[in-house]
Parts: C-alpha cells; sequence; structure tokens
C-alpha cells in the first residue's frame, strides 16, 4: 500500500513539474511539495532507496558552493547523484530531488531551519555543519535558536557521522559530546588577522562561559580561539589548508592536509571563504571514504555555482557577479575585490524580498569602509538603492562619487560607462536573478558563465 | 555657545550590537564632525562603571538571549546607579531592542525572570506567539521636534512590552507590531529616557531624530547647523515606503 501511494504521488509530482515547465515557471520545490502532500513519507522512502546512501550539507554562508564542490567530488569517485543542484534546500526542493532524478547517491544541501527535521527523514551517512553566521534574522529569529537545533542533529541516531568546522567556536563545540566528529579548519595564520572584523558574533567557552580569544580570525569568527582558563578551545583537525595564496578575483590555490598527507590544491574560485567551502567538502568526501585523488581532482574541476562569484564577458570586458547576503561574507568579498589592483567600475544592488532578507540592517555591520578609498565611482541599485547610497556615503565614499540609480537597467548601462578593465556587480539573492537575465540579453553569452 | 561637544558612552558593544547598533554609532558620530561639533565614543564593557558626569548621551543595543542575559546581570551590578545618575543630569540615554528591554522593570520568560534597570515604565513578557517581525512606521511627538514626526524602521522581537505605572509611549504605530502588536504603541520615553523597538538601524533611516538626540544630549538651547540631507530624507522615505506610510 505504502509503495503504490508512493509511486502514485510521485507520478503527480512529476506531472505537476512537466505542467509547471510548460507554462515557464522554473519553480523547483513546488513538485516536491505536492508529493510530500500525497505520500508524507516519501523523503524517507525515496532515501532509503539510495544504494550508497546520501551526505547533508547545512550552513548559513557557502553552502551551495560547498554543494558544488562536493558534487565534483563524488563524481569523481563514481556516484551518480541525486542533487538539489538549483539551491532549493528546504523539503520540497529535496523531495522533488529525489523523484526527478535517478543515481546511487544523494547530495543535499539543506536550510539550516530545516537541518533537523530533514536528517530525520533522511538518514545520512555525513553531516557536514559548516559555519553559523548570523544570517536571515528576521526569517528565524535569533542564532541561538539554530544552534539548539543543530546540537540535536550532532547526537541524533539518524546520523552517521558528523563533520566540524573547527575554526566555529559556535560548530565546534557541537561535536563536545560525540565521539566520532571529524574536524577541519586553515592552519594557516599568514592569511588571518589579530583582529576582529565589525560583524564579529562573539563566542563563549561552554564551560567557564568567557568569551574565547582568538590569536587569529580568518572570516568574521571563524579562526583560532582558545579560552583564556585554559579550557578546551579549538579542537585538532583532521583535515586542513595551509599556505594558502588567494590572487584577487580569479582563483586561489592551498595545500590540502589529509590525516597526514599533504596535496596542492587548485580552486577557480576567489577568497578565503572559498578556501573554507572547499576545505568542507574535502572534509565531507573524506568522511565517505572517498579517495584523496578524487577529492583533489574535484576541487580542480568545480567551477563557481549559480551566481556566486561567476565570471563572464560583457561586450569584451572582464565582469564578475558575486552574491553579497550578510556582513561577514560582504567583508570577505569587498577584502578580496580591494586586493585586486585593476580598475573596476562597481554596482551594488540590494533588495529586500524575503530571500533576500527583509532586513536591511545588516549592510551597516558590513566594513563597506574598504571602498572609503577607492576613488571611483560606484553605482547602488535595488529596491532599497538609497539607503546602501546612505551606507557608502557614512563608510566615507565621497557623496559625489555614489551614483544611487533604483532601476536595475539604467544602473547597469551607468556601471557599464564607467570605462574601467572590469565590471563587478554584487547583487543580493534576488538582485543577483536580475542581474544576470540582463546581463544575457545584453549579450553576455550564456556559454561563457562558470 | 560654547564649543559644544558629545560625549557617547556605547555600552557592551561586543555583546550587544545584534542589529547593526554600529550604524547608530555611526551616523551621530558623522553628524556631529560635519558640525565641527567633538564627539567622542567610549566602549563601556563588561564589569566596568559608568560614571555619569563623564557622558551626555549613552547607547544600550540589542542581542542573543544569553548576551543579554549577561549584559543583565552587570547592568544592575555595575551601572545601574550610574546609569540613574545620569539620567537625573539630563544626559540622553537611547535603549533599543533588547536594549530598551533592559531599561525597564523586567523581562519574564517561561522560567525566568531578568530584572532590568527600572529606568523606563514598562515590563516584557516572551510571548507564546510569533516574534514580531516587519517594517514598521511611528508617530511621534517629542519637544521640539515637528510635531507628528515620522519614524520608520525594523522591528523584530519575541517580547511583548506593556507601558505601566504611567509609562508613556515614544509614539504611535502607523504601521507594524510596535510594544506588543495589539496596545498600537511603540517605545516609551521619560523625560530624555528613550527606549524603542526600532531598528533598521534606526539612526540612518531617521537623521532629524538623530539631530533631536544631539541637540538634546548637548543642551536645550543647541541649534545644530544644517547639512546637506539629500540622501538621508530618500532613504528616510524609502524606509517609510517599506512600511508602507508616505514619509
Amino acid at each position: 500500500m505504502n509503495s503504490l501511494r508512493l509511486a502514485l504521488a510521485s507520478f503527480a509530482a512529476r506531472a505537476a513539474g512537466a505542467l509547471l515547465r510548460l507554462a515557464g515557471s522554473g519553480g523547483t520545490s513546488a513538485p516536491g511539495k505536492i508529493l510530500l502532500a500525497l505520500a508524507p513519507k516519501a523523503i524517507a522512502q525515496r532515501s532509503a532507496a539510495l544504494e550508497r546512501g546520501c551526505a547533508v550539507i547545512s550552513a548559513t554562508n557557502g553552502k551551495t558552493t560547498t554543494s558544488a564542490i562536493a558534487a565534483q567530488i563524488m563524481q569523481r569517485d563514481g556516484a551518480a547523484l541525486v542533487h538539489n543542484r538549483a539551491g532549493a534546500n528546504m523539503a520540497g526542493g529535496i523531495a522533488a530531488a529525489l523523484n526527478d532524478q535517478h543515481g546511487d547517491f544523494g547530495l543535499f544541501e539543506v536550510d539550516e531551519f530545516w537541518l533537523a527535521m530533514l536528517v530525520d527523514e533522511l538518514r545520512p551517512r555525513s553531516v557536514l555543519m559548516a559555519n553559523l553566521f548570523r544570517d536571515q534574522l528576521d526569517r528565524y529569529g535569533e542564532l541561538d535558536e539554530i544552534n539548539a537545533r543543530w546540537s540535536k542533529v550532532a547526537i541524533s541516531p539518524a546520523v552517521g557521522q558528523i563533520v566540524l568546522n573547527a575554526d566555529d567556536p559556535l560548530i565546534a563545540s557541537l561535536g563536545s559530546d560525540v565521539d566520532a566528529a571529524l574536524y577541519y579548519g586553515i592552519e594557516d595564520e599568514t592569511v588571518g588577522s589579530e583582529h576582529a572584523q565589525h560583524a564579529t558574533e562573539q563566542a563563549c567557552c561552554p564551560i567557564c562561559a568567557e568569551q574565547f580569544s582568538y590569536s587569529r580570525y580568518f572570516v568574521g569568527h571563524l579562526g583560532h580561539y582558545y579560552c583564556a582558563k585554559g579550557h578546551p578551545g579549538r579542537p585538532k583537525v583532521e583535515v586542513s589548508a595551509s599556505e594558502i595564496a588567494t590572487s584577487g578575483l580569479g582563483s586561489s590555490s592551498f595545500t590540502l592536509n589529509i590525516g597526514g598527507r599533504s596535496y596542492r590544491a587548485e580552486l577557480a574560485m576567489p577568497g578565503l571563504y572559498n578556501v573554507y567551502n572547499a576545505l568542507a567538502a574535502a572534509a565531507l568526501a573524506n568522511s565517505l571514504g572517498v579517495s584523496d585523488e578524487a577529492i583533489i581532482a574535484g576541487i580542480a574541476a568545480a567551477s563557481p555555482a549559480f551566481g556566486r562569484a561567476e565570471s563572464l564577458s560583457v561586450g569584451g570586458r572582464e565582469s564578475s557577479i558575486i552574491l553579497i547576503k550578510n556582513p561577514a561574507g560582504t567583508n570577505e568579498v569587498l577584502r578580496t575585490l580591494t586586493s585586486d589592483r585593476a580598475s573596476r567600475d562597481l554596482l551594488i544592488v540590494l533588495n529586500d524580498q524575503i530571500a533576500d532578507g527583509r532586513d536591511i540592517s545588516w549592510i551597516w555591520d558590513a566594513d563597506f569602509e574598504q571602498l572609503a578609498d577607492s576613488g571611483r565611482p560606484i553605482t547602488c541599485s535595488g529596491s532599497r538603492a538609497v539607503e546602501l547610497g546612505l551606507r557608502l556615503k557614512y563608510a566615507g565614499v565621497d557623496p559625489e562619487l555614489i551614483r544611487v540609480e533604483a532601476d536595475l537597467r539604467e544602473a547597469l548601462a551607468a556601471a557599464l560607462d564607467g570605462g574601467g578593465e572590469r565590471l563587478v556587480v554584487l547583487p543580493t539573492y534576488t538582485a543577483m536573478l536580475e542581474v544576470r537575465e540582463l546581463l544575457v540579453s545584453r549579450g553576455a553569452a550564456e556559454g561563457s558563465f562558470g | 555657545m560654547a564649543k559644544a561637544r558629545l560625549r557617547i558612552a556605547a555600552l557592551y558593544p561586543e555583546q550587544l550590537n545584534i542589529y547593526a547598533d554600529r550604524g547608530n554609532i555611526a551616523v551621530l558620530e558623522s553628524r556631529c564632525r560635519w558640525r565641527s561639533i567633538e564627539s567622542h565614543v567610549t566602549a563601556v564593557g563588561l564589569g566596568e562603571t559608568i560614571d555619569p558626569e563623564r557622558f551626555d548621551l549613552i547607547y544600550l543595543g540589542g542581542g542573543q538571549d544569553d548576551d543579554q542575559r549577561r549584559c543583565a546581570a552587570d547592568l544592575l551590578e555595575h551601572k545601574r546607579s550610574g546609569l540613574i545618575a545620569a539620567a537625573a543630569n539630563g544626559a540622553v540615554l537611547l535603549g533599543i531592542c533588547g536594549g530598551y528591554q533592559l531599561f525597564g522593570h523586567w523581562y519574564e520568560l517561561a522560567d525566568e525572570r531578568i530584572e532590568g534597570v527600572g529606568i523606563l515604565n514598562v515590563e516584557t513578557v516572551r510571548g507564546k506567539g510569533p516574534r514580531l517581525i516587519g517594517n514598521v512606521a511611528v508617530e511621534t511627538s517629542l519637544p521640539g521636534a515637528s510635531p507628528r514626526a515620522v519614524l520608520a524602521g525594523f522591528e523584530n522581537h519575541g517580547g511583548r512590552t506593556r507601558l505601566i505605572g504611567g509609562g508613556a509611549p515614544l509614539g504611535r504605530v502607523i504601521k507594524g507590531n510596535g510594544n506588543d502588536g495589539v496596545s498600537g504603541e511603540e517605545g516609551c520615553r521619560d523625560g530624555n529616557v528613550i527606549g524603542t523597538y526600532l531598528h533598521g538601524p534606526l539612526l540612518p533611516a531617521n537623521c532629524w531624530f538623530a539631530d533631536w538626540l544631539i541637540a538634546t544630549a548637548i543642551g536645550a538651547s543647541a541649534e545644530l547647523a544644517p547639512l546637506d540631507d539629500a540622501l538621508e530624507l530618500a532613504a528616510h522615505k524609502a524606509a517609510c515606503a517599506a512600511a508602507g506610510v508616505n514619509g
């Protein structure tokens, strides 16, 4: 009876998906929602049928990119993937992927709020919990709430192994009551800073509640931390990155250490935050027993995920689209940007749809002060273009250089007229979708994405 | 007029900074600097006391529950008497979101009661309902400000706050939830002590209010030089529009 019900529900969901596609809607989770309404156990049933099991990735920052790298690695290990590629990462999107795709291994990025519910259904071999930045607070309430939910995931009998970022104290503490947590982290202190950035979360020692001290900050609150009273701090890492070279907007490389073995890894993505993403994917793959060779090859083959640091050519000019959505990520993008010597025309697009976060206060926590001395015009667009322009003014950008143009088409034209060597667009999520469409219509060959 | 200066105390900037409270301080500092008003920001952290003679404006932001709990205990132990004395001296005290709750008498959670400083006549209870989240616009009536001047911002709070013992609201809700989603009241004001749930942050979206705070903190007679506020006024309009109100 159960399997008949699942088969009928599955058929209905696929038919709905086909109809939606015919109607021109890109909705990737609607068919999944139909499936779940008709067969509430569909995720558990479909997941249990995956021959090589599944793995789950969650984080506030970088889960789509991390999943994309992990997918490359798993394919090189011979897996036929069932993978929610489009970033539809709640129950509906995962049900849709399980229903539409055929494979032997499931790789799912899961929304941080849905993680606890979905691991019970998916029963993954490994769960990667990569970071917790203050993100989309208006949707979920506070970070503490997500942390409490994730603590349950860490000790859940439905989970085979947990893979944790040792450099995030909020994440590392999830492993304190677990025997077999696999930790990863950055070992190269030269790429860090002794001082915290403004948007940094405060984390406390779980034993004495004193704030952790840091010898190095890498990205936001990720770093080398310790308890001043001598309680356990950053755990020992099994998978690590050392000798990191980040070179401007294009790429980065690092030495990947797995157990006692070391390899040089080349990554076609910029910035320390992407080194973390690659490291996370490597640690996850290692926890699944994937060979070192497949891990290195997969990292080298990975290209930027949809909208996350894409490069494309517009009218013969190099252009980049780099998603921004919260202070920590934005700070890293700005840091990468200001380290790049090429002259650039900068377009920043701030929308406030639900997918962007309705609350735009976060722009005041991001260090736009890094742009104060850039000396070139900056175009602000999106539904909250004015507030973005105001933020730049108080960051010390010369008001004469701040152009506010809410209409994205006009703003893009103005930015393209700037005459710099390169166009850089920093959009929030829904703005990224609009920018991409506009650029394609302006003649950026779609094949040139990624 | 004597050379004007604004001495700001930012309380617990490491713990209570959740909704970009830094933006509020940045606006106060910049708007003083542009007018050649000397301004100075002092971070006052855990364990430190407040010398009421040293500050014209004291700022308290919001944080996660755990941080707020630690700061509440510290406020009572180390800062309560300084805050009360500063308020009596006429200093401006501004509490936003969690800071607003801590200026009140208490904050009741499911199984505990966090004592507040008690300089605003409000009490807060963590309601069973959903968090009150969204854009909000409030009509105020402040001495020396334009009548019915609007404050626009964003709110995100689980606590329901109620005026008690003759407490007066900062303003009336035009759009949004305000203190508890039902009373139509937002914030609380007692003289120069002000609490509100509005962030966004508050002052970038409402430069008139930033100037009102500066003028009030410096002294009632202070006339602030006008600034080129084209972008500020447009941002205020945009924040009002986001709440569904004409600014």
